[in-house]
């Protein structure tokens, strides 16, 4: 607990900043979707932010490799539904767990404290009914 | 300078991912199952980023402006509309589903286990075939 609770302050030092220096919020959603608008005055922080991300993968697989998830070719097919919900869900909602949770929950937007709920709520009806149709409930 | 900025952001943001096991789809499912065995980190998580953020967003707002800009880009909305509500729960649903949500998943993706495990798959089929 003490590990989630640092690595969230590192979370927590990282948004503020991008907030300080560049006066961004920090939503993955939104800087990925971001990129897809191909404005070259807009691309380039974006793409180092996904690229920092990446290289922040690599140092993690290098030092800390058992932090890094196991993913089970059995579950392709779960994975593709679940990312379609992921990226046209954080699209159409403006955003996901980085914007709303973190830096929009931190400015006491009522808009991100309802999609924090809601997507938490859908969150935990979606692992019940994920483990009711394999009857591990 | 900018871009400098963004990039030590994504890496920091990613460590502290790393750090904290959101990176483990085990760990994000775990804090959704409230049935079965309940894992807070990802609470603690939220705990510790909306702690400290919260503080500092304040504190850096009043400056005024940001130190490599004109003017702080912020969302300005706070009307409640469906594509908001529908957006959340249709990504609440692929989260719970996959435990994988944005941040993670393109941090993760660097893992190359899901890479291994195609070619893994690949392989066993041929096998089956021949």
């Amino acid at each position: 607990m003490i590990n989630a609770i640092l690595g969230g302050v590192l979370i927590g030092l990282s948004v503020s900043l991008m907030l300080l220096f560049n006066g961004r919020v920090t939503g993955i959603s939104g800087i990925v979707a971001g990129i897809m608008r191909l404005d070259k005055n807009d691309i380039s922080w974006r793409a180092a932010f996904i690229l920092g991300l990446v290289f922040g993968g690599f140092l993690l697989k290098a030092f800390y490799p058992q932090s890094l998830m196991q993913i089970s070719s059995s579950g392709t097919g779960d994975y593709i539904f679940a990312g379609l919900l992921v990226g046209f869900g954080t699209v159409l909602g403006n955003g996901c767990t980085s914007g709303h949770g973190v830096c929009g929950i931190s400015r006491f937007s009522v808009r991100s404290i309802l999609s924090t709920v809601t997507f938490i709520f859908f969150g935990i009806l979606s692992v019940i009914a994920y483990k009711a149709l394999r009857g591990e409930l | 300078m900018k871009t400098i900025i963004a990039f030590i952001v994504g890496l920091l943001f990613a460590l502290g991912l790393g750090f904290s096991g959101m990176t483990q789809i085990q760990t994000v499912k775990g804090f959704l199952d409230i049935l079965g065995s309940w894992n807070p980190a990802l609470m603690g998580v939220m705990i510790g980023a909306i702690g400290i953020h919260s503080i500092l967003f304040h504190l850096i707002k009043k400056r005024g402006t940001p130190l490599l800009d004109t003017k702080f880009h912020l969302p300005t909305r706070n009307d409640i509309d469906k594509k908001l509500l529908i957006g959340a729960a249709l990504f609440g649903i692929g989260w719970g589903w996959g435990g994988i949500c944005p941040g993670p998943g393109i941090v993760a993706a660097t893992s190359g286990e899901f890479k291994h495990d195609c070619i893994r798959c690949l392989n066993a089929r041929r096998d089956a075939d021949s």
